[in-house]
């Protein structure tokens, strides 16, 4: 237990950073490059959470507790997203029958 | 009585909006009774103040206060009165002389579908021309000014169905408006010398200015500019003949009686100033000499009725300004005065005359009405006789006070005066003998129609034909056992002036050789009727029809010097051609391209980038990712 305790120490904030920067990159990525929009909407909330890792590690860096409210905040706020987008999708999979993105093509000029 | 002051221009205001809301549902008797009243009340009104003033010798001018308009640092300017011996003699022109003709337009006008509109228009004039000669500033004067320049144009207007006569009235407002910029300009330059608009201020503060001061001069040359506008004199005369257009009463009223006089009363306001400027007399008097000339010469050789009396009263205004600038004012008021009585009655007279020939205004197509037309051949006698200046009527005495000033000042003055006056007079008498003498020479029709006027058309030519050869009385000169009561009258409003030109030795003429002058103009006169007499009602002479070849001096003066012609090659056609001219070139190569390619650009630019819409939402996310890359990489740059 102390070890743990030890080792939770050496483990700075910058491994918080490069752990946000990566759950990150993967949310962009995957929204930029898959076509299923249940995938995309995965991809999306991949990058709220790595948003969320981040406040709450500077958080707990500057000892300030306001942080972590605020990740309470978006939590809340995702939750209800989901919801909604999930209620959207479904409707739209009804629609066209298909859950590919790139079938939305209707809204251009 | 002053406290009721504020209802002389008060009625006709009122009377003109009665008319115009409810006139077309009221009968036509109603509509020109309330009209009338509007205009007799306040005659009456004004009547109750001027006694007063004639028994005071040194009557202080009534100011009466009506309200602040603009009142911005130094600059102030009010709704306020100011009631004199020149503005009470204004008043009772216009109400009165106005009054006859609401009273006449009710017999005249009695078939016209625009019976109310007529009175409208005529209350609002009334109304317009009270506020001109009771303000106490310049400023009062200018609302006034253009007021009755813009009941002028309605008026020429009125029979707007007819083109011809649109552009009459087009011409006579545009005309103006060159005058009416002079006399803003000449406003604003008083307001610069002076830091007033009012006119007892700036009255009082020029006395101590020398004669000759140079904002003095160019102030009052520009006020003369707008009084030439107005009053119709060289060069801006032309649109006078034109306003014939207009319905005769409105030709009797504006353009005889009061509008035109505007001028003249604006000199005399403004006395002070222009005896402090020689250089501006000596314009004044050229004018004034040269425009009563020349058209008393175009009268000449005119055929329509209302015409020949028109370039008579473009003359007949021209002697006033000639008096203006020989600084005899109370003889120009004098003559506008008298002036006022006998053109109003002949305009009437010959309104009477139009309307029954049905509307023929050709003397060559008249003669012999005497019979048929017995009232309105009798005042219309009594105002050639007036107009040509026979004593004891009233013509006489007010153009020989100017033609004695005239002798004072120069005796070729003197010569060129007398031969105006014979001008007039043989262009009156030839207008008279071939309207009222020899054989009918209108068609069949017209000769069973004739008629006299109804009794409304008739009072007002007996009531100015009365005054016509009594108004002259107020001023008897000496020589003739009188003396000089308005002269005295006005010397309140003239003691300015007499002051500076005091220091000018004046020299009076003796009373013999007054009586001289007199004689020799008197008998001239006489001489010329007589001519008129033989050539044409004696040898019953007839003017040249239309097609018939006419010497060149005649043709000349009919065609009035080719006055509109030269100023439609010299002015209008340049001018048009010029902004044709700038429309092709400026308009249609710069400023339409310009307007244009900005239209051209935003199309182009949005056909172009419409396409980025492409509906393809991966596309959307990635542009959104590398807007928020840049937008990133920006801030790292930048900071």
């Amino acid at each position: 237990m102390e070890e743990l305790q030890l080792s939770f120490r050496e483990i700075g904030i910058q491994h918080y950073l490069f752990l946000s920067a990566i759950l990150f990159s993967i949310g962009v990525l995957g929204v930029l490059l898959r076509r299923n929009f249940i995938i995309i909407f995965m991809s999306i909330e991949l990058m709220l959470n790595a948003v969320n890792v981040l406040l709450a590690a500077f958080s707990r860096f500057h000892g300030d507790q306001s942080g972590q409210v605020f990740v309470f905040f978006i939590m809340v706020v995702a939750a209800a997203e989901v919801a909604v987008g999930l209620g959207i999708l479904v409707m739209i999979y009804r629609n066209i029958r298909s859950t590919d993105i790139n079938a939305l093509k209707n809204l251009k000029w | 009585m002053e406290n009721f002051a504020w209802l002389i221009p008060a009625l006709p205001l009122f009377g003109f909006l009665f008319s115009i809301f409810l006139g077309k549902k009221l009968p036509k008797n109603v509509v020109a009774s309330v009209a009338s009243l509007a205009v007799l009340l306040p005659f009456i009104l004004t009547i109750s103040i001027f006694i007063p003033f004639i028994s005071a010798v040194d009557a202080e001018p009534i100011r009466i206060l009506l309200g602040e308009w603009i009142h911005i640092g130094k600059l102030s300017v009010n709704y306020s009165f100011q009631l004199d011996q020149l503005s009470l003699m204004m008043m009772l022109v216009i109400t009165g002389v106005g009054f006859l003709i609401h009273l006449y337009s009710a017999g005249y006008m009695h078939d016209d579908p625009g019976f109310s509109r007529f009175f409208s228009y005529l209350n609002l004039f009334i109304f317009f021309m009270l506020i001109l000669v009771m303000g106490s500033n310049y400023i009062m004067l200018f609302i006034g000014w253009e007021g009755v320049g813009l009941c002028s144009y309605l008026l020429i207007g009125f029979w707007y169905k007819n083109p011809e006569y649109n552009k009459a009235a087009n011409k006579a407002f545009i005309m103006n408006r060159i005058g009416d910029l002079g006399l803003l300009l000449g406003i604003f330059l008083l307001y610069l010398r002076f830091s007033t608009f009012e006119y007892n201020r700036i009255s009082l503060e020029a006395l101590e200015l020398a004669t000759g001061d140079p904002i003095i001069r160019n102030a009052t040359i520009l006020l003369f500019i707008g009084a030439i506008g107005k009053s119709a004199q060289l060069p801006l005369f032309t649109w006078l003949p034109d306003a014939m257009a207009g319905p005769t009463p409105v030709s009797a009223l504006i353009h005889a009686a009061t509008m035109v006089t505007a001028g003249i009363y604006l000199i005399i306001r403004s006395n002070v100033l222009f005896s402090l400027a020689p250089f501006t007399q000596e314009i004044i008097m050229i004018v004034g000499l040269c425009t009563a000339l020349f058209a008393a010469s175009i009268g000449l050789k005119q055929n329509d009725i209302k015409k020949v009396l028109a370039y008579s009263t473009v003359s007949q205004l021209g002697y006033m300004f000639f008096a203006l600038g020989l600084g005899a004012y109370s003889a120009a008021y004098f003559h506008l005065f008298t002036h006022a009585f006998f053109k109003a009655l002949l305009f009437l007279g010959s309104g009477s005359v139009i309307h029954a020939m049905g509307g023929e205004q050709d003397i060559r197509k008249m003669g012999g009405l005497k019979k048929a037309l017995p009232i309105t051949h009798a005042t219309f006698l009594i105002g050639t006789v007036s107009i040509a200046g026979i004593p004891p009527l009233a013509g006489f005495f007010s153009k020989d006070q100017i033609l004695a000033s005239a002798f004072a000042h120069n005796p070729i003055l003197w010569i060129l005066g007398v031969a105006g006056a014979l001008m007039t007079a043989f262009y009156m008498f030839r207008l008279y003998y071939l309207t009222f003498f020899g054989s009918f020479r209108g068609t069949h029709e017209q000769e069973h129609h004739l008629h006299e006027s109804p009794i409304t058309m008739t009072i007002p030519l007996i009531v100015l034909a009365v005054c016509s050869i009594f108004a002259g009385f107020v001023n008897i000169p000496e020589v003739l056992g009188g003396n000089h009561w308005l002269d005295r009258f006005f010397e309140p409003i003239l003691a300015g002036s007499n002051l500076i030109l005091e220091e000018f030795p004046h020299n009076h003429l003796s009373h013999t050789l007054e009586m001289i002058l007199m004689t020799a103009s008197v008998s001239a006169v006489l001489a010329v009727i007589a001519y008129a007499w033989i050539r044409y009602k004696k040898n019953g002479h007839l003017p040249a029809n239309d097609g018939e070849s006419i010497s060149f001096i005649e043709k000349l003066l009919a065609n009035k010097y080719y006055m509109d012609e030269l100023y439609d090659t010299l002015i209008s056609k340049p001018v048009l051609s010029a902004s044709k001219e700038i429309f092709r070139f400026l308009e249609a190569n710069f400023i339409d391209r310009i307007v244009n390619g900005v239209g051209q650009v935003v199309v182009l630019g949005s056909r172009t980038a419409r396409f980025l819409q492409t509906g393809n939402v991966g596309f959307y996310i990635f542009a959104m990712v590398i807007g928020i890359l840049v937008i990133l990489a920006a801030n790292i740059i930048l900071n």
